[in-house]
């Protein structure tokens, strides 16, 4: 069953000017972590406020949990929860008080879902006098978090909950949406960080207000199989011009200490490879032959695009 | 620091910006030296209006006096004033007046003539000498200010500043208080909760709706701490008028906030409109005297009326029959700008 369809969903900004989506669809299983993974301005945040029936679009349809976003507005704002990637919580309210806000606006109690809460609430709870605004990154997010869920909602979107905070409070965050999932609630994540992208059950990428495939991570990866070299030398800068000129060559980016580079034939050797490099003057030369990760995947189809 | 800057200025404002036209300084050229020049001279300076800056015959020095601002009025008095007037029955002065600053100009004038024709009687009653019966015609007025008897600027000023800074409490910090709540981004989370327009705009209408009222107490206060103003009205009828004010006003600052998407934005608006509610609600000029398409504009301004019934109210003691008319345009106000604002806030765009 699918829980969130999206049916060739445009918006346009500035009277049709610029294009924030451009005709998309896809669909998330009920009880899915979803992932939207894509680079700034690729469109994420519209198609959240679009779910979220905050916008409503130029054509195409889109459901959650079975009601439309544009006529059943009142229905899906009792079941979905919303966390926007600006932080948007009273900052001038305290922890606790916030969330006894957003559990009355809902019609309930922080008590009645406490359950939900439990694990991230705590956390934050030996500061829960603390105005919202005076939290570092990492605690406003987990207080976010809890008020979006204080009325259990069935659909939590969340729109790059990740973003700006710290390696370790990231990996906290995905932990509690693993324990979130359990409980049977869908979830749709946005992030720019595409490492996020194996902690999904499924992801949509997303680039120019297109979408440019929807699979699990896997089945993007073995689709998209790439002829991938990780070349290093001394001079990487030099390294980098001279591979993007090599005959064989479809793209070479860099990847932190290698350069990756994709190839037209399919080989396993680097025997050509080295001879070129090294015909280049390039000394200290490693050539590895490497699976592609999401990273250079994302890059592949965006080429194609 | 929401109420201790509009009684600052419920203070300072009376205090300062006052009609009362005292002290104007005056030079009196006396080219005749005689007993009724000095005496008229001696007149003007005791009426406590003028102050004698100087006194001498040179018509130069005092247009150069006027130059350089010294002195707002100059009185020439001709040679042989005395003697054309006691035999020729008439004598000619000249006043000449600074009009830079108008209403000094025109009061101090008007003072002077007054106090002029005042010196004329004077010497006719003594030159006629008690007639055997009224050989010569006369008509005594009489001045009566009523409500106000001394014409105490103060309590003209101070209902009307009051109602003005209720108009401020309630119209311009509801609709920054909103407008704040779309810049940090909160109006988009309480967007998504299934909370009803109706809901959030009475959330927001209530807290300024009380602050609006503690304001005109503490008002109302200052004006009896320290300008010893006492309403003559009921002090039931004022908040009940304020009150159904306050939702009007509360109505124009939600419907200011519909309209911008900043702090600064919104403080444009308030700033615009907030000239037009002082300028046009009858406070400093009377709506009488304005010309015809203003009194359109001011009978559109819902400061006006209150301003209007404020003053009533404090000064003259009117009960509610009396302003009925104003009540029922104070209540269209209120109901109009409240259900304008519902219709234009929307929870999510297009």
């Amino acid at each position: 069953m699918s829980s969130v369809i999206i049916e060739n969903i445009t918006k346009t900004y500035e009277k049709g000017i610029v294009k924030a989506l451009d005709n998309v669809s896809f669909e998330v299983k009920s009880g899915e972590l979803f992932g939207l993974i894509g680079a700034d301005g690729a469109g994420k945040t519209t198609l959240f406020r679009i779910l979220t029936t905050l916008l409503i679009p130029d054509s195409g349809k889109a459901t959650v949990a079975g009601f439309d976003v544009i006529k059943d507005l009142k229905q899906i704002r009792q079941i979905v929860g919303y966390m926007p990637g600006k932080f948007s919580l009273y900052q001038d309210l305290s922890i606790e008080e916030n969330l006894n806000f957003f559990a009355t606006v809902f019609g309930t109690t922080v008590e009645e879902n406490f359950e939900l809460i439990r694990d991230i609430y705590v956390q934050i709870e030996p500061f829960k006098k603390r105005l919202a605004g005076k939290l570092s990154g990492g605690m406003k997010q987990k207080l976010a978090l809890c008020c979006a869920l204080i009325h259990e909602p069935k659909v939590l979107f969340l729109d790059e909950p990740t973003t700006g905070v710290d390696p370790v409070s990231r990996k906290e965050f995905w932990e509690m949406l693993g324990r979130l999932k359990e409980r049977g609630i869908t979830i749709i994540v946005s992030t720019p960080y595409m490492d996020e992208a194996k902690l999904c059950d499924r992801i949509a990428l997303i680039q120019n207000s297109k979408i440019l495939d929807v699979d699990t991570l896997e089945g993007i990866l073995t689709k998209n199989k790439q002829n991938l070299f990780a070349v290093s030398s001394d001079n990487m800068y030099q390294l980098l011009k001279d591979l993007r000129a090599y005959t064989d060559a479809v793209s070479c980016f860099a990847f932190g200490q290698h350069h990756h580079l994709q190839v037209k034939t399919p080989t396993s050797s680097d025997e050509k490879l080295r001879a070129y490099l090294a015909h280049r003057n390039h000394t200290n030369v490693s050539i590895e032959t490497i699976n592609p990760d999401i990273e250079d995947t994302f890059i592949k189809l965006m080429q194609d695009a | 620091m929401m109420f201790i800057m509009p009684i600052l200025q419920l203070i300072i404002i009376p205090l300062a910006a006052d009609y009362e036209i005292k002290h104007l300084s005056i030079s009196v050229i006396d080219q005749d030296h005689s007993t009724y020049s000095k005496r008229l001279t001696s007149k003007l300076t005791s009426s406590g209006y003028f102050r004698l800056v100087q006194y001498d015959n040179s018509y130069s020095k005092a247009l150069e006096n006027v130059g350089n601002g010294k002195t707002d009025l100059i009185l020439t008095i001709p040679a042989h004033f005395e003697r054309d007037l006691i035999k020729e029955n008439k004598a000619t002065l000249a006043l000449a007046a600074d009009a830079v600053s108008n209403t000094k100009a025109g009061l101090g004038s008007s003072f002077a003539t007054q106090i002029i024709n005042d010196f004329n009687n004077e010497i006719r009653e003594e030159w006629i000498r008690l007639p055997r019966f009224n050989d010569l015609p006369q008509i005594q007025i009489t001045n009566v200010n009523w409500y106000n008897p001394h014409i105490d600027y103060h309590l003209f000023m101070v209902p009307g500043i009051l109602a003005i800074l209720v108009t401020m409490v309630g119209s311009f910090l509801a609709s920054l208080n909103i407008v704040s709540e779309k810049e940090i981004g909160t109006i988009e989370q309480i967007n998504v909760t299934p909370i009803k327009k109706h809901e959030f705009i009475l959330g927001k209408l209530i807290p300024f709706w009380v602050l609006g009222m503690i304001s005109v107490t503490m008002g109302m206060l200052v004006a009896f701490a320290i300008f010893r103003i006492i309403p003559q009205g009921s002090y039931l009828l004022i908040y009940l008028f304020s009150g159904v004010y306050l939702l009007s006003v509360l109505g124009i600052g939600l419907l200011l906030s519909t309209f911008s998407d900043s702090q600064q934005q919104a403080t444009l608006f308030a700033f615009f409109f907030m000239m037009v509610f002082v300028l046009m609600s009858g406070l400093y000029t009377p709506i009488d005297s304005m010309p015809t398409w203003a009194k359109v504009i001011a009978y559109c301004n819902p400061p006006m009326y209150f301003v209007k019934v404020i003053r009533s109210i404090f000064i003259k003691g009117s009960g509610f029959t009396d302003m009925l008319p104003e009540f029922g345009a104070i209540v269209v106000f209120a109901i109009f700008f409240n259900l304008l604002a519902i219709l234009n806030y929307r929870k999510r765009s297009a």
